[in-house]
């Protein structure tokens, strides 16, 4: 009734295979676009910048790389905040070497030097299955955060291991260092999760992406069809460390500022990563984005609510809040193991046969 | 009729407590009751709220204005600690206290930003103390460098002077907290001719079986601990187990408190750390805080920490900040000060030994004054003890002057680095 496609009619193969094909969908995804690039910035304060959206979207784009490896590849990872930590650091390197270079180059080059490194570490996994790989990329983990600790040229040679991003422009606007706007520092973020959600949803939809899904149904299979393991489990984990990387990059110059490895890339970011996929949905784009949201957003609007409108005590708050989310992941899984994407198809489905099911 | 009286009463008063027409003075606390610092965490924020409670509960607030206290629980994570801030900043907040290493190099470059000075006691970015390049920090009256020295300084007095060829080793958090007196302590290593070991321990500390594997093996005549939370109680039952002796075991003041020792019960008698600050609860003040605060039922938090280090720590920040708020209503004439008031009232601080007689808290902690070119003050600490069988601590050497011919130049290029890389020019200090 609400959800309808009757006399929603294809004349094109284009039109056919387009990412929304049905018109509820598209106009709903158009406004979502419309109000996020043209109504949120003229409304946003220093709160929900810092504290909701900038995080929000950063995740995002990490929990996307993530989904391209393990939703889509199959390849499990616990490497996350390894990664996000080399993006991190190849950004701060670089901000300080060549100051003149614009910092979305330096973005950018961070999730090609992740990419690299992610493709490295993504090399056992031509040998090593399941668990196996996710034990080897736990290994990165720690290898990783050891490495930026113990080597001072990472962090050029600071008294205490910290990093801090000095100011930079775009287009004579300040994205980074104290004194970025709030809309600044939303924007930046924005552009970057709009420009790689597209291009991963066309990378998982065509050649690339069906090939990485042949090797995550079955690689024997798969490689009896033609598609050459080697090429697609390194593709595999170069896209995925590529973003994973510009997430780590923005996490550390827009979003912190300042950050430390231990604490800010241990490997409780890579199982933060990890939940938001598996709440959201594996192999989803969407289910990146409402995994994302769910465990940035809900603890955050727990303690506002709590703490601000009950005026509970922070402590007494902040206990709740973890029983809570950690009841709330259980419920979710048990009614709907396939997480937040597939529970949004379901209502779909239901949604267009609605008021009549038979 | 009468419940609907009542209703209309009660949304009246909730108005009326909502109403902004009364000035405050916000002292925000970014404490954590939770996560695995929450041991230290609390004591320190219960101290610190305490401290504003007497204060609006015996003299009406600061010069007649109540103060307010705004707790925002971050788990000494940064990214909590980013959201506390942007939610309290807009409330009027004074001063920020964060009681994070991590949270303090985050706030650093933000507070400056948004002119709100910023107050890191004992702890944060030591470079700090060059007031010149740190406008709105403050990290009076003792910072790491200095703490590093002090128990350097207490390590000669013990060995009349000369600890040539001696070994110290620096079992340390492996974290930018931790790291921070590697630098000075190197430096002394080189004036004094002692060996250096460094020993890390990753967050947050609760395996540290290798490392006290090579301190048995290694023998370093003397360990010096910067840890906190669970870390220092891990490191002390550790200590005890290869029977390291206690007295040559030196924390730093976050690994000196009740917490850290009680766990390891008879075993961590003679056990030393810092204090910048004296220890227990034998001060007039105290009368009060149980006269106004607990027996009234307005302590912070489970009112069980009344008197311990943390909980004095936390009582000694929110005097200094209450003082500093004196002194910025004195200096700019009103009595609703603003942030940037609150800033000149720190700079100009200065705490005498009358005035904190007067306070009810005599000996508490040194004398010293803050100036425009240095917001780190004298860095003065005394060594105190654990007791194992009174089960109290106890100051045992007088307060030590730190090296500050070694520090003073460190301080200089640790802030001229930063002053570059963010294209900062030094202000001019009279």
């Amino acid at each position: 009734m609400f959800y309808r496609e009757a006399g929603d009619f294809k004349t094109s193969y284009v039109e056919d295979s387009q990412t929304f094909p049905i018109r509820l969908d598209r106009r709903g995804y158009y406004a979502i676009i419309f109000i996020a690039f043209a109504v949120i910035p003229f409304l946003i304060n220093d709160y929900w910048a810092n504290a909701v959206f900038v995080p929000f979207l950063i995740y995002s784009i990490a929990a996307i790389g993530l989904n391209i490896l393990t939703g889509y590849a199959g390849q499990v990872s616990l490497g996350t905040g390894g990664f996000m930590a080399v993006g991190a650091f190849a950004c701060y390197k670089l901000m300080t070497a060549f100051p003149e270079i614009n910092i979305i180059f330096h973005i950018l080059i961070s999730g090609g030097i992740t990419a690299a490194v992610g493709m490295a570490f993504g090399l056992p996994s031509l040998r090593i299955k399941g668990f196996y790989l996710a034990v080897a990329t736990l290994a990165a983990q720690f290898f990783l955060v050891w490495l930026f600790n113990k080597v001072p040229w990472f962090y050029n040679y600071s008294a205490s291991g910290q990093i801090s991003a000095p100011e930079r422009t775009v287009f004579g606007i300040a994205v980074t260092g104290p004194h970025t706007a709030a809309w600044a520092k939303y924007m930046i973020s924005l552009v970057f999760v709009f420009v790689l959600a597209w291009v991963a949803r066309n990378l998982t939809r065509g050649t690339v992406g069906r090939k990485w899904m042949a090797i995550r149904d079955m690689d024997i299979a798969a490689e009896i069809i033609g598609v050459n393991p080697l090429p697609a489990k390194l593709s595999a984990f170069a896209v995925s460390s590529f973003f994973v990387g510009i997430a780590g990059a923005l996490f550390f110059a827009v979003y912190l500022g300042a950050a430390e490895v231990g604490e800010a890339f241990g490997p409780q970011k890579s199982f933060l990563v990890l939940f938001m996929i598996i709440i959201g949905g594996l192999g989803s784009i969407f289910g990146s984005f409402a995994g994302a949201a769910f465990m940035v957003l809900l603890p955050v609007l727990l303690k506002n609510v709590l703490v601000g409108g009950l005026g509970w005590p922070t402590d007494l708050a902040a206990q709740f809040e973890i029983m809570l989310v950690g009841a709330l992941i259980i419920i979710f899984l048990i009614a709907e193991p396939h997480g937040i994407a597939q529970l949004w198809r379901i209502t779909k489905e239901k949604l267009r046969l609605w008021p009549f099911p038979h | 009729m009468k419940t609907k009286m009542k209703l209309a009463a009660l949304a009246l008063s909730a108005v009326m407590a909502a109403g902004p027409a009364l000035a405050e003075l916000v002292f925000p606390s970014l404490s954590y009751r939770t996560g695995p610092y929450a041991a230290g965490g609390a004591p320190f924020a219960d101290g610190y709220a305490d401290y504003f409670t007497l204060l609006n509960e015996r003299d009406g607030g600061i010069g007649g204005v109540k103060t307010k206290v705004i707790e925002c629980e971050t788990g000494y994570n940064t990214e909590k600690g980013v959201e506390c801030y942007e939610a309290t900043k807009g409330e009027g907040s004074l001063v920020y206290q964060p009681l994070s290493t991590g949270i303090t190099y985050q706030l650093i470059p933000k507070a400056s930003a948004d002119g709100i000075p910023l107050h890191t006691m004992g702890y944060g970015r030591t470079s700090a103390a060059d007031g010149t390049v740190f406008k709105w920090a403050f990290n009076y009256p003792a910072n790491y460098w200095q703490g590093a020295s002090v128990a350097i300084n207490h390590i000669l007095d013990i060995n009349g002077g000369d600890i040539k060829g001696k070994k110290i080793a620096l079992l340390y958090h492996n974290s930018a907290y931790g790291k921070e007196p590697i630098r000075t302590l190197e430096e002394l290593s080189k004036k004094h001719g002692f060996e250096l070991t460094l020993i890390p321990v990753d967050h947050p500390g609760q395996e540290q079986k290798s490392q006290w594997l090579q301190i048995r093996r290694e023998k370093p005549d003397y360990v010096l601990m910067w840890g906190w939370g669970v870390m220092n109680q891990v490191a002390i039952q550790e200590a005890a187990n290869i029977r390291f002796p206690m007295d040559h075991f030196i924390g730093i003041w976050w690994s000196g408190s009740e917490n850290d020792v009680l766990p390891a019960g008879a075993a961590a008698d003679g056990y030393k750390a810092l204090n910048f600050h004296n220890v227990g609860s034998d001060y007039p003040i105290f009368a009060d805080i149980k006269k106004y605060v607990v027996d009234a039922g307005k302590a912070a938090g489970s009112g069980d920490n009344v008197g311990t280090v943390l909980y004095n720590r936390g009582l000694y920040a929110a005097m200094l900040a209450a003082e500093a708020a004196r002194k910025a209503q004195e200096l700019s004439g009103k009595k609703d000060i603003t942030p940037a008031d609150m800033r000149d009232g720190m700079e100009a601080l200065e705490i005498t030994e009358a005035r904190m007689v007067e306070l009810g808290m005599p000996n508490f902690g040194p004398a010293f004054k803050v100036t425009c070119a240095n917001h780190g003050g004298p860095g003065k600490a005394a060594v105190q003890q654990w007791d194992a069988n009174a089960k109290k601590w106890k100051l045992v050497s007088d307060f030590y002057e730190p090296d500050m011919e070694v520090i003073q130049p460190l301080i200089k290029a640790d802030a001229e680095a930063y002053a570059k890389e963010n294209g900062i020019t030094p202000r001019e200090c009279k």
